[in-house]
């Protein structure tokens, strides 16, 4: 068995068994990092991995996770690793510190070797909307890895690192994973620091795990959550993440969110969910049907406040300290010209929104009332887990699309998260996992659960994962 | 007369003078090389994220409990949107419609004695924006302008009036007055020319009789009361003489040339500013426990407003005498220590008016002399027994100034004992003597005359003698009487 083929865990135990040497594990997957087939890199640290990983194979006494490599979506912050959140913005941008989620897990060993692809300031569900490249799925390199964190989800699939981190603010965990047949968990909002996370909609970011098991998701958790003296918003964490261990599901009610399993919901996506139901049943648990009424109108409300929010975040980006500013007569044109020429068309779309959103005289019109149907949705789920355990449903609505098929319609592509953003409104934990196949590629099933039930979400989507036994492994790779 | 009436409410910004900014850790000051108290939050580097300063709020309910502001169970933050170099993050984090201190009244005194209440609608906590400043010209003619991150970031309250307020003077004695209460809390360092204290006004006029507003005009930061206030005055002459002309007074923000008295249009395309308020999402509430606050309102100190009418009414002191006293909580203090050994008014007197005359030249304040508070008091007590007369204790206080010995001391070492009547008797009699002039005149009922007797008499004891004893001894010796 190749190095690349075992799990994070399983490294974790060849290390602390001796068998072998952060350094072979940091050089194994750095080949596969620096050929990059599928373009998942936009910086990679190779003498830096190396150099820790030297430094932590002459430890006497190795920290939990030393020294497994881990890639990063590059909205994080690392200190002296060039970070540029997708943007020509940020080109050459080499922050001073790093981001608390991504400090802790150095702090535990854990080996960074690259800074992953993504839309521009995570604003897309393709990864096309990056200022760089395309990064290819794994599975099919004619399409698309998903997005916001496409980088991040492809670099797992195709076993470049073990783990990965991304953020999700949509959807940019979970319908990546998804699409690249892997495990992806977006947290419940103040599980962890968003301190270094170069922000889109401040309300609404999240950082996650992506991994191709379930305990491997939960141990990465394990060592970021809790609170952070740096984020006003990351809450302690009660008890802890701890390592899943169920077998089957008995006792657990799992709802079925009727208005996601409708209209929009491709035919083998659908067969895929129903027979993993099916599987849920199987492993002792009950499935019934459960509406959310507010649901569908989750899209809305979220094109509405992420926008405003990212009008207000990404205005610090005026040419001056960033990027390079376009010479013009006076300051307000010397702003408009860098800025229209350094960011991308979606990146401009999404602040023009959300300028007008905030505008005065149509506040209450728009963020006002997008933040009212917050509430209602915030409700229904409650409402919901009052009934049942867990919420189930498609993570997207599709299987991942072929590259440049929705490029020219942002519509279609904001479609593609209609099922992961009534769970981040909701501020609620979710984790995707691979279901089956449709055509051949990865169909991802989303489990949502209360606030900090992230504990049960794992011990569930574990048992249903060693039921389901997807293959991750996309075909033709060779580790 | 004019048959106009101004209407000027206020905005008073104030720097908090706390250790650290608003959000982050950097230290304030003032003075030092640019840009060194700057890291990655207050430069707004991608991915930082706000922390309230608790001193901060600490000291916001301080100001909201002395101006008797309702303190909000819940308050918010929002974010105010524009653009400006002296802003790295595009926006400043401030309070909007759920500030942490609602209405309010202050009370101020007139030197007349009369009340000035004035209205305080809120006061909220924001954050200050960084110093820019533009090299060789102003604004859009300017070479080269340079932003100082030192500032920015540093904790401010901003304080609203009600428009309450009925002229310039008022106005000013209200910040003043404002001014004190927030030293005496010891929030801010309140200073106009360093700008850790600035205000603007808004002022209007209207008919006399009429309860419509004016069009208002708001008169931006101004570093001195003095300049204020002429400034306002100015303004609403300016708005007088549009009115009478006809004409209509326009809303925009006006700036007040000390050195012509002109007022200025100060920008207006610029000002058309839509700041997009919303509630700032990386920040929770500002929940303040209602036992801390109710610990705060009970430990506040002391305010001018309460410590004056305590002066006026228990001590027996004028309106004036208390307004002076209550300058700054150090007076205060030594006056209240002086006080509690001697007669209070002759305690205030004194401090007010013969040490604070002395101590000018040295630029001294009483409470940084040698002079302490107990001595004062203990040279009340040697005027009020008659030990030395009114002249010899200004000379009394001058030694204690210079060596800081026990007033008794120094009436012991300069030998300024008051004579007692016999000694003082031979020497009247002396001086009437050699005068027969000036006797007769004071025989003829001119007494103007008398001053001369006791300036005589006072050159020759060296100031020992009483003048009311003088004076009484003359009287017995030429008239009889």
């Amino acid at each position: 068995m190749a190095l690349r083929d075992l799990t994070a865990a399983e490294q974790v135990a060849a290390l602390q068994a001796g068998e072998t040497t952060s350094l072979e594990l940091v050089d194994a997957h750095l080949a596969a990092v620096e050929a990059d087939d599928v373009e998942a890199f936009l910086a990679i640290d190779g003498d830096g991995a190396r150099e820790r990983a030297r430094a932590i194979d002459a430890m006497p006494e190795r920290p939990p996770l030393a020294g497994v490599p881990i890639a990063i979506k590059d909205a994080l912050s690392t200190r002296d690793i060039v970070t540029t959140s997708g943007s020509r913005m940020l080109e050459g941008f080499r922050p001073v510190y790093t981001a608390t989620c991504v400090q802790r897990l150095q702090d535990a060993g854990a080996i960074v070797v690259g800074k992953t692809n993504m839309d521009e300031f995570a604003m897309g569900s393709s990864t096309e909307n990056s200022a760089y490249k395309n990064t290819l799925n794994p599975w099919d390199h004619q399409r698309v890895p998903g997005g916001s964190s496409g980088g991040s989800a492809a670099s797992v699939a195709q076993r470049q690192v073990p783990w990965s981190l991304g953020s999700d603010t949509g959807g940019s965990i979970r319908q990546p994973a998804a699409l690249c047949g892997i495990v992806g968990m977006k947290p419940t909002y103040g599980a962890i620091s968003r301190y270094g996370l170069i922000a889109f909609a401040s309300s609404l970011d999240q950082v996650g795990p992506f991994a191709r098991t379930v305990e491997d998701a939960a141990l990465l958790l394990r060592h970021m959550v809790g609170r952070d003296p740096m984020d006003s918003t990351s809450l302690d964490w009660p008890g802890g993440i701890t390592l899943p261990t169920a077998t089957d599901l008995a006792g657990l009610r799992v709802g079925v969110v009727e208005e996601l399993m409708g209209e929009g919901i491709e035919p083998g996506v659908r067969v895929a969910v129903d027979s993993s139901l099916k599987a849920i049943e199987d492993l002792g648990a009950t499935v019934v049907p459960v509406s959310l009424p507010s649901a569908l109108s989750g899209l809305a409300t979220y094109y509405v406040l992420a926008p405003a929010e990212c009008s207000s975040n990404l205005a610090r980006f005026d040419g001056i300290r960033y990027g390079h500013p376009v010479p013009a007569d006076n300051l307000l044109d010397q702003y408009e010209m860098t800025r229209g020429q350094l960011f991308g068309p979606e990146v401009k779309r999404r602040i023009m929104l959300g300028t007008f959103a905030l505008a005065s005289g149509y506040y209450d019109q728009y963020y006002g009332r997008a933040q009212r149907v917050r509430t209602l949705i915030v409700r229904e789920f409650e409402a919901a887990f009052e009934d049942v355990d867990l919420l189930a449903s498609p993570t997207s609505p599709t299987v991942a699309f072929p590259l440049g098929d929705r490029t020219a319609d942002p519509y279609a592509m904001y479609l593609a998260d209609v099922c992961t953003i009534p769970v981040s409104l909701a501020g609620l934990p979710a984790i995707s996992i691979p279901c089956g196949l449709s055509e051949g590629l990865p169909v991802g099933l989303q489990l949502a659960g209360p606030a900090f039930s992230e504990n049960r979400l794992l011990d569930s989507a574990h048992a249903l994962e060693k039921a389901l036994a997807f293959d991750t492994r996309p075909p033709g790779l060779v580790t | 007369m004019s048959g106009f009436e101004p209407v000027i409410g206020v905005e008073i910004h104030v720097q908090l003078s706390t250790r650290t900014k608003m959000f982050c850790g950097c230290e304030l000051s003032f003075g030092d090389p640019p840009n060194v108290h700057t890291c990655p939050v207050c430069l707004a580097h991608p991915g930082v994220l706000p922390v309230v300063n608790e001193e901060a709020v600490r000291r916001a309910l301080m100001i909201g409990l002395a101006l008797g502001c309702e303190i909000a169970p819940r308050s918010i933050f929002h974010r105010k949107n524009y653009f400006y170099p002296d802003l790295p993050k595009a926006y400043q984090v401030s309070q909007f419609d759920i500030p942490i201190c609602g209405r309010g009244e202050f009370v101020a005194i007139r030197e007349d004695g009369s009340e000035l209440r004035v209205g305080i609608t809120r006061a909220h906590l924001e954050e200050d924006a960084a110093k820019l400043t533009h090299l060789g010209g102003r604004r859009a003619g300017a070479e080269e302008s340079v932003v100082d991150f030192n500032r920015g970031g540093t904790p401010l309250v901003e304080i609203v009036t009600e428009p309450d307020l009925r002229s310039a003077s008022d106005a000013v004695t209200f910040l003043r007055q404002l001014r004190q209460t927030l030293l005496f809390l010891g929030v801010s360092d309140c200073s106009m020319e360093e700008g850790s204290m600035r205000a603007d006004a808004n002022v209007s006029i209207r008919p006399v009789g009429s309860h419509e507003f004016g069009t208002k005009t708001e008169l931006k930061n101004m570093n001195s009361f003095r300049f204020l206030e002429r400034g306002m005055d100015a303004e609403i002459a300016r708005q007088e003489g549009i009115l009478r002309d006809g004409g209509r007074v326009s809303q925009e923000t006006v700036h007040y040339e000390p050195e012509t008295g002109h007022i200025t249009s100060l920008r207006s395309k610029e000002e058309s500013h839509d700041y997009r308020y919303f509630p700032e999402p990386d920040l929770v509430p500002v929940a303040p426990d209602p036992a801390w606050v109710d610990e705060l309102r009970a430990n506040l100190p002391e305010l001018p407003l309460s410590l004056r009418r305590r002066m006026v009414d228990d001590m027996g002191l004028s309106a004036e005498d208390a307004l002076v006293l209550t300058e700054s909580p150090e007076l205060v203090a030594y006056f209240m220590e002086a006080a509690a050994l001697a007669d209070p008014k002759a305690c205030a007197n004194w401090i007010r008016g013969e040490l604070r005359a002395q101590l000018r030249d040295a630029g001294t304040e009483p409470w940084e002399s040698k002079v302490t508070p107990a001595h004062v008091a203990a040279l009340v007590d040697l005027l009020a027994a008659g030990t030395v007369s009114v002249p010899a204790a200004k000379e009394v206080l001058a030694g204690m100034i210079e060596t800081g010995d026990q007033p008794a001391a120094v009436v012991e070492a300069k030998g300024l004992a008051q004579m007692d009547e016999s000694d003082l008797a031979a020497v009247i009699a002396a001086i009437v003597e050699s005068n027969p002039d000036q006797a007769q005149q004071l025989r003829d009922g001119k007494d103007k005359v008398m001053g001369f007797f006791v300036g005589q008499a006072m050159k020759q004891t060296g100031g020992r003698a009483d003048p009311q004893a003088v004076q009484k001894l003359v009287r017995e010796l030429v008239l009889g009487s």
